[in-house]
């Protein structure tokens, strides 16, 4: 083993695992200081969103993601928000700052609807 | 829920005329897609029957014109069961450019594109620039003005037409009307005409003669066929209400990519298979969405719609061919061809 190896072996390995657990522990720090970063997820299948209702705390990010094969909205009825046209496996994320509940609905087949009701 | 489904069928494929289009002829008719349907209309009594061998190179004989429906083109879908439509679309096109009676024109209703883009409505004109029939009326689909309100739909293929994309125009004698409802769609609803539109076709009826025959065409049926997948129109009954006085009423539709078919009075109303992908039959499927059918069998559920008028007679004939005949080994697409023939007494 020459001397460059050895400072590999016994030094930087041990940076690295540092590095490693930093980077492991910062998210959950982060979740836990900063309730903004909450997350939620909607899946359009079969023409429904789903969960039809989605109950979640002010300021999570709710993300859609439509599992068909034929294009979706995800539009608020009221004007809060508007995804674009979302293809398969496309995603549309927002994010809810303010209590209330959102209805919204697909544009292209409007009798997808839903709700996110935020508390 | 199965039974309040069940109703629902029953309770729109009943047979409303006494014509034999029971549920169960209807469902026969269903099957007939892969062979093809003729529907012939004398003074308001529907008859139809096989599209029996041959029948097809005497079609329209003797009509006075001709014109094709083609639908639900869906250009820029690329998933199963067809991962090439332009190809089916070009399938279409040849069958029809191989019509024994050269249509006067095509009625495309909607669904030109799966997501708008201008590179599948460039690959669209492509393919219909090789159509016999130069004329194309079109109305959009709800696919067809995704992102921008259908201003591009409009900038292409709505020139010369009103608001979102209606207009009318006499052919022959027949009077025809394309209708928009896939436009300003509301939460919970199904297809919508809108004031607006509904004003300006009541207008567009009157001082008429009742004597007129009328073909309406849109891309969402004009008639409830399956309100929980938003197969009908809401105000629909409104648009009905100004051409009931007329005696020989057509209503084209697009949308369901499968035929059905019903008789009210002197309203016929008839879907168009798509030359894309088919989509299950009502209620028979968790949603709309595009049915997976093996390679060797999708061009039985693809097709075109003639329909031929005969003026004397004032009837119309509506003749559902798939894109591949039984038997057939050229891929093939459907598409809806009108022909007005002379009336087929039952």
């Amino acid at each position: 083993m020459t001397r460059k190896n050895m400072w590999v072996a016994g030094v930087a390995t041990p940076v690295m695992i540092a590095m490693l657990l930093l980077f492991a522990v910062s998210p959950s720090v982060k979740a836990s200081d900063q309730p903004s970063a909450a997350n939620a997820a909607v899946k359009i299948d079969n023409f429904v969103f789903g969960p039809q209702t989605i109950t979640v705390p002010v300021g999570t990010t709710v993300t859609w993601t439509n599992a068909d094969d034929i294009p979706h909205t995800s539009v608020s009825t009221e004007g809060v928000f508007k995804s674009k046209v979302m293809d398969t496996d496309e995603k549309f994320s927002y994010t809810f700052t303010k209590a209330g509940t959102y209805p919204y609905y697909c544009t292209i087949h409007p009798k997808m609807t839903g709700k996110v009701v935020v508390q | 829920m199965p039974d309040k489904k069940q109703d629902l069928i029953d309770q729109t494929l009943q047979d409303l005329n006494n014509d034999g289009v029971d549920r169960r002829g209807f469902l026969k008719c269903m099957a007939w897609a892969g062979t093809g349907l003729v529907w012939t209309m004398s003074g308001g009594i529907p008859v139809s029957r096989a599209f029996a061998k041959g029948y097809g190179k005497d079609a329209g004989k003797g009509a006075d014109f001709t014109f094709v429906q083609i639908s639900d083109s869906h250009i820029g879908f690329n998933k199963p069961a067809n991962p090439d439509v332009a190809a089916t679309l070009q399938t279409a096109i040849n069958k029809i450019n191989a019509m024994p009676q050269k249509p006067d024109f095509i009625i495309h209703t909607g669904d030109l594109s799966q997501l708008s883009k201008p590179s599948e409505f460039d690959t669209l004109d492509q393919v219909l620039k090789g159509a016999s029939a130069k004329q194309i009326f079109f109305v959009p689909g709800e696919h067809d003005m995704l992102s921008d309100n259908g201003e591009q739909y409009l900038q292409r293929y709505g020139k010369g037409t009103m608001g979102t994309g209606w207009s009318s125009f006499d052919h022959k004698g027949v009077h025809f009307v394309g209708l928009v409802n896939v436009a300003n769609l509301k939460a919970g609803g199904m297809g919508s005409l809108g004031n607006e539109q509904l004003e300006w076709l009541e207008n567009d009826l009157k001082g008429r003669s009742a004597s007129t025959p009328i073909v309406l065409f849109a891309h969402i049926p004009l008639w409830t066929i399956y309100p929980d997948w938003g197969w009908g129109t809401d105000d629909s009954e409104q648009a009905l209400s100004y051409v009931k006085r007329f005696g020989s009423v057509t209503v084209l539709n697009g949308h369901i990519h499968q035929i059905m078919q019903k008789v009210e009075g002197k309203v016929s109303f008839h879907t168009a298979m798509s030359t894309a992908f088919p989509q299950p039959a009502p209620g028979t499927a968790p949603s709309a969405g595009p049915m997976k059918v093996p390679a060797d069998q999708l061009q039985r559920v693809l097709g075109i719609t003639d329909v031929n008028y005969v003026v004397s007679g004032r009837s119309l004939a509506v003749v559902d061919s798939p894109l591949g005949d039984a038997g057939a080994s050229a891929s093939g697409t459907a598409s809806t061809h009108l022909s007005v023939v002379d009336p087929i007494h039952g």
